[in-house]
């Protein structure tokens, strides 16, 4: 085994939960190198998370790791990244962890601009709770609560996150760990919100609804519908429909980060307060 | 407005929110996160103010139960944490609370009730959230909520639930009212020297050594702040003594108990009450908050027609002072219970006073207080 992931991973929870063939594993793996990439210290790193089969992944890497209520990661991340500006703090969060229950946090968080690095594992469905649809399930896919066929439209996240105000937006998959490794790394080292979509495979409660149980015949299929970012650019729209395209989307470098901002005030009120030299 | 008196004690005129967010900071802490709500706003808005002039941190999150989440987390670094909200806020921050519960972060909640259920009535007063906040959380956890009656006991009680909070690792509520939130009174702020500040317990033993809810030493774990190297997994599933997750029955059994037992086995750390003419008392009264200030006025009243009433009034509301209300119960033909709801903290004096006579409430719920003469009829009946 390569010899970063001993280092972050606790060994002794291990093995993991996840069915065999999850694409959970592969992102954990990606976001591991992508801390040794950046030469972060676990000591200086908080991994938190939802409730999902996503949000099970802090459980197994050593560090500070948190795995709070469904949906609500971003808030107890926001509460860990305010109150310690200097430490680094990575959100990992499920589809419906991070865009249903907890859409809310999710446009607030980019809005903020806070420094937190935030993965949402895309597998079009509720794993963990036995494969309901959720916000991302596609139009006419098959979902425990969709028998017929789902006629909810579905979100494109990456475009949510820029919209909102996110500073780093992008998107990997499943199929591609080096590309995922890199965009996740930019992440890391992007001071403000960073959102990394990646598209993943639950061929357990996806896959077997929708003609794609074989985990190896779902990955190929997400792979196919990709498109990198520099080919797209050459692309008609027409050429594009349907196709989700992947790499860095939006960088934005200027924006000023929310507790850099906040630190400004706390020095402004010092000021005063000396100024009028009340207690 | 402020002033000194001769003891150097600072002498001030605010209105109770005010005197919480200077408590609060008092107290030592140093990070809110909140969503407005009224009657409540006026906490928040004093501490976006004071929180960065002493170095601390404030954040409006986008709805209570964010604000929530940010608290805890920012416990988990090690900082003293607090919010403020009101009956429906209270109600969204209710699933983190149990979170907090679970997992053993210090934490403080002001909750300035108002009347109603939903929106109700938002700018009027209420004591509608005694059961909430005693069973709004799901599963079973302690609970402790201090019920103030005057401000300077509002400056005193928040103190004391940031100690109980970090004493022994767990949220606890402070509920107030709209018209103790608002009514301006006179108070001399205690000198630093005349109270005690209590931290969390921090292990002492190191990394290596460290578990997480390791209960050898007592029931409260010595808990590390993130980033000191001390690295430990926290989850709101049950966990055993290392923190992680685990469905053997006896250890959630025991672990349950434990939690429960921080609270149990510290009562006499934990109850205050206060009694008012109780000794030849042959009515009782029980009354907390701002209602309890009109429920002595009718004790007096009653006093002066002759009847012997005598008043028990909780600061502790939960744990409930079962001991004094059982004494009160054995000693007195009858139980007035005073609160602006429709009868809450009734049923659990009927539980514990095992008075002969009737116990009664006198109840409203239109947003007004309870007067003293409402009271007083009340009593009467029971004469
Ligand atoms: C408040 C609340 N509502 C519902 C649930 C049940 N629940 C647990 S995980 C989950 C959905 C998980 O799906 P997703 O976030 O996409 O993550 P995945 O399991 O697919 O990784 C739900 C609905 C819960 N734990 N808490
Ligand atoms: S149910 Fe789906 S998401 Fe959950 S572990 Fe299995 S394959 Fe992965």
């Amino acid at each position: 085994m390569h010899a970063s992931y001993t280092k972050y991973l606790r060994m002794n929870r291990i093995p993991h939960m996840w069915c065999p063939g999850c694409g959970i594993g592969i992102i954990v793996k990606a976001m591991i190198r992508a801390f040794e990439a950046v030469d972060w210290s676990s000591d200086d790193l908080s991994l938190i998370s939802g409730i999902g089969c996503t949000s099970r992944a802090p459980g197994y890497l050593d560090m500070h790791t948190l795995h709070t209520t469904h949906g609500r990661a971003l808030s107890f991340a926001t509460g860990v990244k305010f109150a310690r500006p200097d430490k680094h703090v990575v959100v990992i969060s499920g589809d419906g962890d991070a865009t249903a229950i907890g859409g809310n946090h999710l446009i607030h968080a980019c809005r903020r601009n806070i420094d937190i690095t935030l993965i949402i594992v895309n597998n079009y469905i509720y794993g963990m709770t036995g494969g309901q649809y959720s916000p991302t399930t596609p139009v006419g896919a098959k979902a425990a609560t969709t028998p017929w066929g789902n006629v909810d439209i579905p979100f494109n996240v990456t475009e949510l996150a820029k919209g909102a105000g996110a500073t780093y937006v992008a998107r990997g998959h499943i199929a591609s760990g080096v590309q995922l490794e890199r965009l996740i790394r930019g992440g890391l080292n992007h001071n403000g919100f960073a959102v990394i979509e990646v598209l993943s495979n639950c061929h357990t409660q996806f896959g077997r609804r929708n003609r794609l149980a074989d985990p190896i015949d779902l990955i190929d299929s997400i792979s196919k519908s990709t498109v990198n970012i520099r080919q797209a650019a050459k692309m008609n729209k027409e050429e594009l429909d349907g196709k989700n395209v992947v790499g860095l989307l939006h960088r934005d470098e200027d924006r000023m980060e929310y507790c850099e901002a906040y630190e400004q005030i706390i020095e402004r009120a010092q000021n005063a307060q000396k100024n009028r030299g009340r207690r | 407005m402020k002033n000194k008196n001769k003891n150097e004690r600072e002498v001030v005129f605010w209105p109770g929110n005010i005197v919480v967010a200077e408590a609060a900071i008092a107290a030592g802490c140093r990070f809110f996160a909140g969503y407005p709500i009224t009657p409540s706003s006026e906490i928040a808005h004093a501490l976006s103010k004071r929180l960065p002039e002493v170095g601390g941190k404030f954040i409006q999150m986008e709805d209570e139960i964010a604000a929530m989440g940010a608290l805890i987390g920012a416990s988990l670094t090690g900082l003293k944490v607090f919010t403020a909200t009101s009956g429906p806020g209270f109600s969204l921050k209710q699933e983190n609370i149990g979170y907090a519960s679970i997992i053993e972060a210090p934490c403080v909640i002001v909750n300035v009730m108002r009347g109603g259920p939903s929106t109700g009535l938002p700018t009027a007063l209420g004591q509608s959230d005694v059961m909430q906040a005693r069973w709004g959380t799901h599963g079973d956890r302690p609970v402790i909520a201090l019920t103030p009656s005057y401000l300077d006991e509002v400056y005193s009680e928040t103190i004391r639930a940031f100690n109980l909070a970090e004493m022994l690792r767990m949220p606890v509520f402070v509920l107030i009212d709209e018209v103790l939130g608002h009514l301006s009174e006179r108070l001399e702020i205690p000198d630093p020297s005349e109270y005690e500040l209590i931290d969390r317990p921090r292990p002492t033993v190191p990394p290596e050594e460290y578990i997480p809810y390791d209960s050898s030493q007592g029931d409260v774990p010595p808990m590390a702040d993130y980033f000191t190297g001390y690295r430990w997994h926290t989850t709101g599933l049950n966990h055993d003594k290392t923190g992680f997750p685990t469905t053997d029955p006896k250890i959630c059994q025991e672990e349950e108990e434990r939690m429960e037992r921080k609270v149990s086995s510290n009562l006499d750390k934990i109850i205050s009450y206060d009694e008012f003419m109780t000794e030849d008392a042959e009515i009782g009264v029980v009354a907390f908050g701002s209602t309890a200030r009109a429920a002595m006025v009718a004790v007096s009243d009653a006093r002066d027609k002759g009847i012997k009433a005598g008043l028990l009034r909780p600061i502790t509301l939960w744990p409930f002072p079962e001991e004094p209300a059982r004494e009160l119960g054995k000693k007195v033909k009858g139980i007035v219970v005073a609160e602006a709801n429709l009868g809450q903290m009734i049923y659990e004096v009927e539980r514990v006073a095992g008075c002969n006579g009737p116990v009664i409430g006198s109840n409203k719920v239109g947003g007004v207080p309870i007067y003293p003469g409402e009271i007083l009829e009340k009593i009467e009946e029971l004469v």
